[in-house]
């Protein structure tokens, strides 16, 4: 301990503080989505406005040296890729899925192609709170440097719960994910309240890309999002469109991404291909136990065309 | 050298020359208005690797008569082959450079003896005498500016660990990893440089992971070799703890942190190669060099580096430029297994084939290679 080093200890609190680090953009992209699809629709071009809200923010962020005009500037260009996608489905026989697909290559494309001036510079970051102030061990206290983004995340999760169980907005977008006929018969038009959950549940996403460049890894290079926005949209699933149950699931998978590293750094040297394929065990592990084929998904909104 | 000024009509009289090599059937021909096809595993501007090649390619590019044909995000497989063809059958290119590790065999060799005219110079790859004679591998001795790294790293350390953020168990990864950490203990000999794998060229969010776990372990001084080092720099800088860079100068990320840093000079050895070819004479298909051929070169000092650890790193520095050289891995090395991998009495020198089999860890390290 004199040196410094907290040996075995690294292991929980590096899971612990990936869990606060890495989990902000699945919760963001995944709550988005969560709205997405209770309304009735899949957005998987998700990873596109992933990577587009990263590219985004930190560039609004470096040429106006806020990085909170490029998180706002995130969400819109999120919200913009979510009009866009709604936008499209509402035309007659067009399917979400195939939308959703192509966004998620136009966002990426689009970010990638856009994003080269960004790659050099280095943008304003967002600020983190202390929250380790407590401690004397460094390791506690680089651990607990959490972001507001995050905060702001676990606050929606419950937010969102109580909204879809208590509020009018809440019913108008579960009734448009059971039974668009419903809410026909109710006087509301479905597409437009699947256009409004579309461009929330981008806004959402667009703002965990901005977390993924403005404060962790913190700076913006193609290779930043690997696959966290699809990651993200199947954890929708994985957490039956509960907004409390895709909080769990999203700081499982943070602290799983840091159980690789952190094993190797105590000298768990061996199989760190597989510990840094944790993520994905979890996820298929979870799917093959509570899945079933004598009946659908439970929680599965009726008008999600993977289950119609 | 400055190879700007080539002018149009030498390499019109190289040309001719080689023209009338390849009617012998001797080498391919070159032509004035050569194309030649760059191919890259990552983004060209990825402060690292990548960007290192494409900085080479951009020194081409000013070369008048010289046509330079570009694609990045181009994946070690079959990929890699119709990338290759199409840059032959659509843009005419006559000089490849796939400059990916994983693209020399299966891939580039299978090309290599399709178009047996063309020449391919893949960076990295180990050219034997079963490959094809148009085919070359060329690589920098890198290690010699990761072991200055390692020696700046191992003065300025106050807890003696140092960390390194590796992708994968490759020997050109292995041989950075252990000359860092033989540099290491030639300042500290106590020093210790701890390893983690982040199993893939590009994973930022993985890096800032094995960044903070390894500062976690009471690492105070890193350094890396993945595809973009921009990721580690930062995070480790924002830790406060020191960097050394790699590929490129990444001291404009974290200028206060950053102590040196092991660069590629491509944008030296890419005209000369391009000045051989003109000039008819030809390139060895094993083409290596390290500081002194000035295939690699070392960052400029930080303000964090000590009057000791400076003179020290150019004391060595100097050995490495002088006509005998030093070896960096000497008689009687022992891995960090206990098992001697370079038996007591020989020496392995900068060109010796053997370091670039390498498949151990030195003693001072802490990891393992699988």
């Amino acid at each position: 301990m004199a040196d410094g080093s907290i040996g075995l200890w690294t292991v929980p609190l590096a899971v612990l503080g990936g869990a606060i680090r890495v989990s902000t953009p699945f919760l963001f992209v995944s709550l988005g989505e969560c709205i997405t699809e209770r309304s009735g629709r899949i957005n998987l071009g998700l990873e596109g406005t992933l990577v587009m809200g990263a590219m985004s923010a930190y560039g609004i962020s470096y040429l106006s040296g806020s990085p909170w005009l490029g998180v706002l500037a995130a969400g819109i260009t999120g919200a913009l890729l979510g009009a866009l996608h709604a936008g499209i489905c509402s035309l007659p026989r067009v399917n979400d899925v195939a939308v959703g697909i192509a966004l998620m290559l136009f966002g990426t494309g689009l970010a990638f192609y856009l994003g080269k001036p960004l790659i050099e510079p280095t943008a304003p970051r967002l600020p983190a709170i202390d929250f380790g102030w407590w401690s004397d061990v460094p390791q506690v206290r680089a651990a607990l440097r959490v972001n507001v983004l995050f905060l702001i995340g676990v606050a929606l999760a419950p937010i969102l719960y109580w909204a879809f169980r208590t509020t009018r907005w809440g019913l108008l977008i579960r009734t448009a994910g059971e039974s668009s006929d419903a809410a026909r018969a109710m006087g509301h038009s479905v597409l437009l309240i699947r256009l409004r959950a579309t461009m929330v549940g981008g806004f959402l996403a667009g703002i965990g890309g901005s977390f993924l460049s403005l404060f962790y890894p913190g700076s913006w290079n193609e290779g930043l999002s690997s696959g966290q926005g699809i990651t993200a949209v199947a954890l929708v699933i994985f957490a039956r469109w509960d907004p409390l149950l895709c909080l769990w699931a999203s700081l499982a998978f943070g602290g799983a991404a840091a159980l690789g590293p952190a094993l190797q750094s105590v000298g768990v040297t061996s199989g760190y291909h597989l510990f840094n394929a944790a993520p994905y065990i979890l996820t298929l592990a979870i799917m093959i136990i509570t899945c079933s084929p004598k009946r659908t998904l439970t929680g599965a909104p009726a008008e999600l065309s993977i289950t119609r | 050298m400055d190879f700007g000024r080539i002018s149009r009509r030498h390499l019109l009289q190289g040309g001719a020359a080689l023209t009338l090599g390849a009617a012998a059937g001797a080498r391919p021909a070159f032509a004035a208005d050569t194309t030649i096809g760059f191919i890259y595993v990552g983004s060209r501007d990825d402060y690292g690797y990548n960007q290192a090649h494409a900085q080479g390619a951009a020194a081409l590019k000013k070369i008048p008569g010289l046509k330079v044909v570009e694609e990045e995000k181009v994946p070690e497989t079959d990929a890699v082959e119709k990338t290759i063809e199409s840059m032959i059958n659509l843009d005419g290119a006559t000089l490849l450079f796939p400059t990916s590790f994983g693209y020399y065999n299966p891939h580039m060799i299978k090309m290599a003896n399709k178009f047996p005219k063309l020449r391919f110079e893949h960076c990295g790859g180990l050219w034997s005498d079963k490959d094809p004679k148009n085919a070359g591998s060329y690589f920098g001795y890198i290690d010699e500016a990761q072991y200055i790294s390692g020696i700046v790293a191992g003065y300025t350390s106050k807890t003696g660990k140092l960390g390194f953020v590796a992708a994968k168990p490759i020997p050109q990864v292995l041989r950075n990893i252990n000359a860092f950490a033989l540099g290491a203990k030639l300042a500290n000999p106590k020093a210790t440089t701890q390893v983690i794998f982040t199993g893939d060229w590009s994973m930022p969010v993985k890096e800032a992971e094995a960044t903070n776990s390894l500062i976690d372990q009471g690492v105070d001084v890193l350094t890396c070799h993945v595809d973009g080092p921009k990721t580690m720099v930062e995070n480790a800088a924002r830790r406060g703890a020191m960097v050394c860079g790699y590929h490129v100068n990444q001291s404009p990320l974290a200028p206060k942190a950053y102590l040196t840093g092991a660069e590629w000079n491509w944008e030296a050895l890419y005209p000369k190669f391009v000045k051989m070819i003109a000039a008819g004479e030809i390139i060895p298909n094993f083409y290596r060099g390290g500081l002194k051929e000035e295939i690699v070169k070392t960052s400029p000092y930080g303000e964090a580096v000590s009057a000791e650890a400076r003179k020290h790193a150019d004391e060595v520095k100097a050995k490495f430029l002088s006509a005998e050289g030093y070896a960096i891995f000497k008689g009687g090395q022992v891995d960090n297994k206990g098992k001697t991998v370079i038996p007591a009495g020989t020496d392995r020198g900068q060109k010796d084939p053997e370091l670039e089999k390498m498949d151990y860890l030195v003693e001072g390290v802490i990891g393992a290679t699988s």
